[in-house]
């Protein structure tokens, strides 16, 4: 019997179309554009001004506050501009746009492919590493890693679990960098136990990787278990994942090292043990460029900073007619209104959906089915969440969690009337969430 | 028996009342009766647009103040402060009338749509999505959030443009619109004689050549309309004009010599119009 979550979760068609793909190197951007706020909290200070010269690893934004990190350059050549370009929602952000001159990186870096296992750094300098580094979480919430590994007195860690569930249909970059890359992700995993001091860590992963999880009970090492997992949705979630590894439930509002254990994504680990390992900070990231919509599915090593755009030519370009492009999975990812916009540290992939996958049927009144019910892995009641959102009802919204809703997408997913349930819930969480900072 | 029940029931209802009597005379609350009869000549709108919660808190302030000066009941406007100032036997000085004005005119030919939004028709859920269906990322989104607050029907979604607009013989300038907005695409401005106005119908603080690309009739930070303005009325903050109703004399020169038209007149006779008039009343 395997190993899941015990509330809710769904199961969508996986239509995994680029599982096992190698992963191909992404053609160099003529221009980059790098965004300061890559990551969840403050935005970084910019610290090159047009005309400089910048190298492939040079820190261009420095990290402005507790929550926050560094920005480098993922390419090397001349600062066009330090100006707000329009992000993936449309509205401008402070970013830095390169013209490419070349491909020099930093000499600090060490670009070779040989697996470093050894390291005489303590706890304290591979959280100063990875922080220096700018590592934010991988699997799209880009949180600071850094931040996450220092847990706030009083709280200690006892596990690490490695997120490696890439429960979203349709990705695999998670799949295809274990498969490339195990021995490595392994040693970054041995550096986040050291990080926070826990002898033992897991790598939750989903059933429907056979491949991977062979590959990584191969190379192993001590105080490591490798823990296939159901393939149910939402299983990656930071919170169902405790719960399917360590059968323990969060209070609200708490963090997961409340119970013991720190989470991060398989993306996460590697990209750690890149910094501290060959000292590359995070400057590229794996994107699966996939779905119905593109000819050929593909999974790319793209610098930050290249358009997707691009991404979607190298991957053949579109085929059929042209629906949604949504930067991330179908379930949590955000349909884009424009493709030149750059990659970002939180983007796991892009999806293009032909029109007849991508239209919205359209809402009807709530027949009372419970479905929605049944499928939130928060466990809590979504209809009458949108309800009290559509009314106005702040106080009923917050008395029945709200802020609980991780925006998994599984009630909207699940509704037979085709009704746009998480829109409204992630209003009144906004909402709530405003009001509940103002009364502190 | 029943003597029995008769006394003791008695009894009891004798000293509950004896004291509840003592409570009411010692905890008694003495509250204004001006605040009842204010109360009473307010519309009961309970809209909140003078800024209390409610008629009845915007009563007691009424009573409370030394001066009406600051109060006003945007619903009921002069009349009813009139009748306010007569229950209290205070003064009521002469308010300026205001009404709401949306600052964008992107309509469907001057703003052309570069996606389709599918989801929760609603002003708020698209503004935290992203920045809307058009390349401006400030203009008006037209799922009518404003139009549910409005408790007056006096803001309505035009179909043929796809934008807001105010009914300003309806409007009442409570300012729930203004509060409702998530771009501040709304604002309350000084209703000039014959409920005539000027003010620059856009909020784009993208610079010029971006704000051109997404909508014809974007205000690109030109600053010609400031040079025109003889009464220093407009000012340019993050390449957005503004223009000052309290110092704005009507002229219309920033009008003309807004390159994009992004200047709104509102209710004046057209130019021509205007000076036939002139020379048939003389």
């Amino acid at each position: 019997m395997l190993k899941t979550f015990r509330i809710g979760g769904i199961h969508p068609c996986e239509n995994k179309f680029s599982a096992g793909g190698q992963i191909r190197q992404a053609m160099l951007p003529e221009r980059a554009v790098i965004f300061l706020a890559q990551h969840l909290g403050v935005p970084a200070e910019a610290v090159v001004k047009k005309g400089d010269m910048v190298k492939v690893g040079t820190l261009i934004g420095k990290s402005a506050g507790f929550i926050s990190a560094n920005i480098h350059s993922s390419v090397s050549g001349k600062v066009a501009r330090v100006e707000a370009m329009p992000d993936m929602s449309g509205y401008r952000r402070p970013a830095i746009v390169v013209d490419v001159e070349g491909d020099e990186w930093e000499p600090t870096v060490d670009c070779s492919e040989e697996l470093t296992v050894h390291t005489d750094l303590d706890a304290k300098d591979i959280i100063k590493r990875i922080a220096d580094a700018g590592i934010v979480g991988m699997g799209g919430a880009t949180f600071p890693t850094h931040v996450k590994l220092s847990p706030p007195p009083g709280l200690k860690a006892e596990i690490i679990i490695i997120n490696a569930a890439e429960c979203e249909p349709y990705l695999t970059s998670d799949h295809s960098l274990i498969l490339e890359k195990s021995k490595e992700v392994i040693v970054g995993t041995a550096l986040l136990m050291k990080a926070v001091g826990v002898t033992k860590a897991v790598v939750g992963i989903e059933n429907n990787k056979k491949d991977a999880i062979e590959a990584l009970r191969k190379v192993k090492t001590e105080g490591i278990e490798i823990l296939p997992l159901k393939a149910r949705y939402p299983q990656g979630g930071e919170k169902q994942l405790i719960d399917a590894v360590m059968r323990r439930q969060i209070q609200s509002g708490a963090l997961p090292v409340s119970v013991g254990a720190i989470v991060q994504n398989v993306g996460t680990a590697f990209a750690v043990y890149e910094a501290v390992m060959k000292n590359k900070p995070l400057i590229e990231r794996i994107v699966t460029v996939t779905g119905r919509g593109v000819v050929q599915p593909s999974i790319f090593r793209a610098r930050i900073g290249t358009s997707v755009q691009s991404l979607i030519e190298d991957a053949g370009g579109f085929v059929g007619n042209q629906g949604k492009v949504i930067a991330g999975g179908p379930m949590m990812g955000k349909a884009l209104s424009s493709t030149e916009v750059p990659v970002v540290k939180g983007t796991s992939g892009i999806l293009l959906l032909p029109q007849e996958e991508s239209y919205r049927r359209k809402s009807n009144n709530c027949i009372r089915c419970a479905k929605c019910v049944q499928a939130c892995p928060m466990g809590l009641n979504p209809t009458l969440l949108m309800m009290a959102t559509e009314f106005g009802n702040w106080q009923l919204a917050e008395d029945n969690y709200i802020i609980d809703c991780i925006d998994c997408g599984s009630c909207s997913y699940t509704c037979p009337s085709f009704r746009p349930l998480l829109d409204s819930i992630r209003l009144g969480k906004d909402k709530v969430g405003t009001l509940i900072r103002a009364r502190k | 028996m029943i003597i029995i029940s008769v006394v003791v029931l008695g009894g009891i209802g004798l000293i509950s009342s004896v004291l509840l009597y003592i409570i009411s005379k010692k905890f008694e609350i003495q509250e204004d009766p001006r605040i009842g009869l204010t109360l009473e000549a307010l519309p009961s709108a309970n809209c909140g647009g003078c800024g209390y919660p409610g008629c009845a808190g915007f009563a007691a302030a009424c009573v409370k103040a030394e001066s009406l000066d600051e109060l006003l009941c945007p619903v009921g406007g002069k009349a009813v402060m009139d009748k306010v100032a007569e229950i209290l036997g205070k003064k009521v000085t002469e308010v300026e009338a205001r009404v709401a004005v949306v600052r964008c005119q992107g309509d469907c030919e001057a703003r052309a749509k570069t996606n389709v939004y599918d989801g929760l028709k609603a002003c708020a859920a698209v503004s935290k999505l992203y920045a809307g269906e058009t390349a401006c990322a400030y203009g008006c989104l037209a799922y009518g959030d404003c139009v549910r607050v409005c408790s007056f029907g006096a803001i309505y979604i035009n179909e043929s443009t796809g934008l807001a607009e105010v009914d300003e013989d309806k409007c009442t300038s409570c300012g729930a619109c203004v509060k409702a907005c998530p771009k501040n695409l709304i604002e309350l401005r000084k209703k000039g004689p014959k409920s005539r106005m000027i003010y620059v119908g856009c909020m784009s603080k993208d610079k010029g050549g971006d704000a051109k690309k997404a909508c014809a009739r974007a205000c690109i930070g030109c600053s010609k309309c400031e040079k025109a303005c003889e009464f220093g009325a407009i000012s340019l903050v993050a390449n957005l004009a503004y223009i000052d109703f309290q110092k704005c004399c009507l002229c219309r020169k920033c009008v003309s010599a807004c390159p994009t038209n992004a200047i709104m007149e509102l209710n004046f006779l057209p130019e021509r119009e205007a000076t036939e008039a002139k020379a048939m009343a003389e």
